[in-house]
């Protein structure tokens, strides 16, 4: 009969959990603009969770530095799942978020974006990058490419710059981001005449050996390979290459980005890829040497990537926009999201970050920036 | 005195059971009027329908781990179909039917019924193998579903319905729309499922499994479950029994997946992974197996505790696994087991001569 | 010749599944439990060795020796806590807590070691890779000793539990707990001695299996666990050369799969076959048939 002990115990957790639902949370600065943060801090997508909470604070930090306008961030975790997603909505909402910054992944950021378009909350993603985020929704905005126009992105530039006669793409076939980018770039590389001789994927959990797919890329003779998959995956793929002996051109996307940052890493693997980034942590403008030298010194350089730095560009675009609004801590979220949504979608509003310069919004919520690629070369990324 | 005892174990168990619908009926009443009001949290409304989906899920997963006594590590794997079958189905009926109860109580039935379909095919391995030999097939079934998911494109436009492994297979019309697109899963759900909703199918099934349990078919399951030759040298046919069970277990999962589904604008097959069927599995675990009551309080509250966790931050899966593992030392431990039969020895005393009662609890469990 | 290399590279995937198989196998032969943390404690051991190797500098055979005797502790330690109140419970309160400690080991390597990925360092590439048929098809060192290794602890674990006497008193508690110890055995000491035996093996298979697969994360283990633990129950659960034959069939079909048939559909047609090979033979390839006490 311990059952009922068990149900006893049980009960008091119940209740514990109504009044813990009630009563209010952690003690906040009443003066400053509450924005809600949502993202993956465990699980296996934990580090880009990480990396866009970490960015968005450093930026937090140095304007409640500055003085005047103070943000508070509240980040929560959602495993980077969707119904995790909208239970760290919800406790955002409790806690009395103002506007919203996320989330990081696209599968929890599309169920998200279904709420806050009915709840009228205005979002920013760092880094969900599908179109279905902002479709159908005026309040959701990306600071990252959205992956079909990354894929065309690509395929410009490889038929641009004649990157290859032959190109296979590889793909991870579980992931929405990876098959997003890789299927636009199929279709553009077929309008553009470009051969594409390989299509080889893999799915999602066992993304360790690409044996086969490399080999079915070499047997076709592709001399390009396209490689819209995570920096984790790829540095595996790499290390197989080279055991193979297969060197055509390596071709990533923004999410190869971090692959030099791996504990371990051995750079000259990575050696002429070259990538899609919006960043580069070797630039030598001042803002991005601050960042990334306040980066490191918080949180080490493990997770200083792109993500970062979507998420420092992010919070910037929303404490401008928050400025030239005149928005306090007392604004409701209704309002702030109007009168945000008119100005992002406005054509004088541009924000310089450090993913881009003179950065806008179009009125799908879908980001205009000039993508840049980079080679990497002795270790670091020289901009092409 | 038998005749005695076995009706004092009826009456019991007619107690425990109507102690059961109570306890629902009373938590919806309470819930339902707390959220009428604006009362509660926006935390604790949105987990509302989540779960009376887990309570589903859990209870017909009871039922096969405890009532029919087979580990069955796939059981999100239902609930996927169910998922899927119901969030198209609602796109396809969204014309067709606008009253959104109504639309939803078709989807949970088609969701269900292909679930159910589907489960027969898996019943072929469930007859023939046991113990860890069937977990992992149906852990197996659980992926292999999963992965078909992953790749599945689904659209509709004015010929109809289409299939196929890629975007550029279905060949839609200029007039189409794209419903189930691969790993992207299925976007702009309208978000139709209510508590009232899921309330009901927690009292369709409460009402089909403890009936089920209760009944000529659920004694004989029981029988297989403690001993098959036993049970099986007394005429019991055990291939009737286990499909009965699975497939009424697999049509309730159905179910629920539609009504979890239809509570998110989007879903992904990665949620039904591995994981999502363990997790289930705890709360039939935790909350006793067998034991339908406990299923229901421990889906109910396992789903809360990693909120509840939130203010630990960094820590909060590490306390959720601590939790977890001490929750299962504390239930289990010998002493407080001991305790606790004493404790009912004492209770049932003036009733029933001790032994008797001893004998009652092991029947019981 | 690319039959030949995709039989060699699924020989190289499976025999990383073998070798955590043949832990998995271990430890629920005797002490019939599914040890789900198992993958968990690979991670771990992949982890000890990447700091010995990286922040103490230390060589391949000491770093993967203290790596197995972390992992080891670790075994002990979790087993004294967490499954010795468990033993007169029913299996599935087990396998629960079993669930809970992997979250446990999970969430803790999160914190100790962080989110971003570790490139674990090269510990096997000293090692030449065989050339035949004049260099075209090439069998690279990891895989060779990858194999080796397997085939030593299949055949250490198979002389253990035959000829010594801990090793029969194993056999013993497996058969029938009850009898084992009327006969003077110490059933608990026997299943914690199973436990740090099946540790240690999982810190070499966690070494194993990141030289192969060179990156580190907490999430590492779970993956390869639930794969070796499918070619563990293919191979007939309990079995020691079950295990080792289970895991390198599972990896070679994989491969085969992703070459031959279709990428998309791996994993489905993978567990696929497994369901068909179980159908026809329900106790795994090498399983003992269950007997039926009347």
């Amino acid at each position: 009969m311990n059952k009922k002990v068990f149900a006893i115990i049980m009960a008091a957790t119940m209740m514990l959990a109504c009044l813990a639902g009630c009563g209010s949370k952690a003690p906040s600065n009443t003066a400053a603009i509450k924005i809600g943060g949502i993202g993956p801090l465990t699980g296996g997508a934990a580090t880009y969770g990480i990396a866009t909470k970490n960015g968005a604070q450093v930026a937090v930090d140095e304007i409640n530095a500055k003085g005047g306008l103070q943000l508070e961030l509240n980040f929560q975790d959602d495993e980077a799942d969707g119904e995790k997603g909208v239970n760290a909505y919800n406790n955002l909402k409790g806690w009395g978020m103002q506007i919203l910054y996320g989330c990081t992944t696209t599968g929890s950021c599309v169920a998200v974006a279904g709420e806050t378009a009915s709840d009228r909350y205005f979002q920013l993603t760092p880094s969900a990058s599908s179109s279905d985020v902002t479709a159908g929704k005026n309040n959701v905005f990306q600071m990252c490419f959205t992956d079909p126009n990354q894929g065309i992105a690509a395929a410009d530039y490889v038929a641009a710059n004649n990157l290859g006669e032959k190109i296979a793409v590889l793909y991870n076939n579980g992931d929405a981001y990876s098959t997003g980018i890789a299927m636009a770039f199929i279709d553009r590389a077929k309008e553009l005449n470009l051969d594409v001789v390989a299509q080889v994927t893999f799915p999602d959990d066992s993304n360790t050996d690409f044996t086969t797919q490399l080999n079915e890329a070499k047997s076709a003779g592709a001399d390009m390979m396209f490689l819209p998959i995570y920096y984790t995956p790829a540095s595996l793929m790499l290390a197989q290459a080279k055991d193979m002996g297969y060197a055509p051109t390596f071709f990533g996307a923004d999410g190869m980005d971090g692959i030099l940052s791996l504990d371990g890493f051995d750079a000259s693997l990575a050696e002429g890829l070259m990538l899609m980034t919006p960043f580069n942590p070797t630039a030598t403008d001042e803002r991005t040497q601050n960042f990334v030298k306040t980066y490191t010194e918080k949180y080490g350089a493990e997770t200083l990537n792109q993500f970062a730095a979507d998420g420092y560009d992010c919070i910037y675009a929303i404490y401008d926009a928050c400025v030239k609004n005149g928005i306090t801590a007392e604004s409701k979220p209704e309002e702030i999201c109007e009168k945000l949504i008119a100005t992002f979608t406005s054509a004088d509003f541009k924000i310089d970050g450090l993913t881009g310069t003179g950065m806008g919004w179009t009125t799908l919520g879908e980001v205009s920036k000039t993508p840049m690629v980079v080679e990497i070369s002795g270790g670091a990324y020289i901009t092409k | 005195m038998a005749e005695k005892m076995k009706k004092l174990n009826l009456k019991k168990a007619l107690k425990g059971n109507i102690a059961t619908y109570l306890m629902v009926i009373v938590a919806y009443v309470v819930l339902f009027a707390l959220q009428n009001l604006g009362l509660l949290s926006y935390s604790l409304a949105g987990f509302l329908v989540p779960i009376c989906a887990y309570i589903v899920m859990a209870v017909s997963l009871n039922l096969t781990v405890g009532i029919m006594g087979e580990l069955s590590l796939g059981h999100a794997g239902f609930m996927s179909i169910g998922a899927y079958t119901g969030a198209v189905a609602s796109a396809l009926l969204a014309d067709l039917i606008p009253i959104a109860p109504l639309r939803l109580a078709i989807c949970m039935v088609v969701g269900g019924v292909l679930a159910g379909l589907v489960s027969l095919i898996v019943v072929v391995p469930v007859l023939r193998l046991r113990g860890d030999y069937l977990a992992i097939v149906t852990l197996a079934f659980g992926e292999i579903i999963r992965n078909i998911m992953q790749c599945l494109y689904v659209g509709k436009d004015s010929s109809g319905v289409h299939f196929g492994m890629s975007e550029s297979a279905l060949d839609l019309a200029a007039d189409g729309q794209m419903i189930v697109r691969g790993p992207m899963g299925v976007v702009g759900i309208q978000k139709i499922s209510t508590l009232t909703m899921g309330f009901i199918l927690v009292m369709i099934t409460l009402v089909v499994v403890l009936n089920l349990i209760r009944s000529r078919q659920g004694r004989a399951i029981m029988a297989m479950r403690d001993n098959r030759i036993a049970a099986e040298s007394i005429g019991i046919s055990i291939p009737k029994y286990k499909i009965m069970a699975f497939v009424t277990s697999a049509v309730l999962a159905g179910a629920a997946g539609t009504l979890y589904v239809m509570n998110f604008s989007s879903i992904i097959a990665k949620k039904f992974d591995f994981n999502t069927s363990i997790l289930i599995l705890v709360f039939v675990v935790l909350g006793g197996m067998g034991n339908i009551r406990g299923s229901i309080i421990a889906a109910a509250t396992l789903t809360i505790l990693p909120e509840l966790l939130r203010e630990y931050a960094d820590y909060r899966m590490l306390v959720y696994a601590i939790v977890l593992i001490l929750v299962m030392l504390v239930t289990n431990n010998p002493k407080i087991k001991a305790m606790m039969v004493k404790f009912r020895e004492e209770k049932l005393a003036p009733r029933l001569p001790k032994k008797k009662a001893k004998e009652g609890d092991a029947n019981g469990k | 010749m690319s039959f030949l290399t995709n039989l060699i590279n699924g020989l190289s995937l499976g025999s990383v599944y073998a070798i955590i198989a043949l832990g998995y196998t271990m430890v629920y032969g005797i002490a019939k439990m599914l040890n789900f943390a198992h993958g968990d404690v690979i991670m771990i051991g992949g982890y000890v060795c990447f700091c010995s190797v990286m922040y103490l500098g230390l060589g391949t055979l000491p770093s993967i020796l203290i790596a197995v005797v972390a992992c080891t502790l670790l075994g002990i330690l979790v087993e004294r806590l967490a499954y010795k109140p468990l033993r007169q419970a029913p299996s599935l309160a087990v396998l629960i807590t079993a669930i809970g400690v992997s979250y446990f080991l999970q969430n803790a390597a999160l914190l100790i070691w962080g989110s971003a990925g570790k490139v674990f360092p090269s510990l096997l590439d000293g090692i030449p890779p065989l050339k035949l048929f004049d260099g075209d098809l090439s069998i690279s060192g990891k895989v060779i000793v990858n194999i080796l290794v397997c085939l030593i602890t299949m055949t250490a674990l198979t002389l253990f539990t035959g000829k010594t006497r801990v090793g029969k008193a194993m056999r013993a508690v497996s058969e029938d707990k009850g009898a084992a110890q009327l006969m003077g055995i110490n059933v608990d000491g026997t299943i914690s001695l199973t436990f740090a035996i099946g540790s240690g093996l999982a810190a070499i298979a966690g070494v194993l299996l990141c030289s192969t697969y060179p990156m580190l994360m907490p999430t590492t283990g779970s993956m390869p666990g639930i794969k070796a633990f499918t070619a563990a129950v293919f191979g007939g659960i309990g079995s020691i050369p079950g295990a080792l034959l289970g895991g390198l069939l599972l990896g070679v079909l994989e491969i085969f799969c992703n070459a031959y048939i279709s990428q998309e559909l791996s994993n489905a047609i993978v567990f696929g076959v497994l369901i068909i090979v179980l159908l026809v033979r329900p106790t795994g390839l090498l399983g003992k048939p269950i007997r039926e006490k009347v």
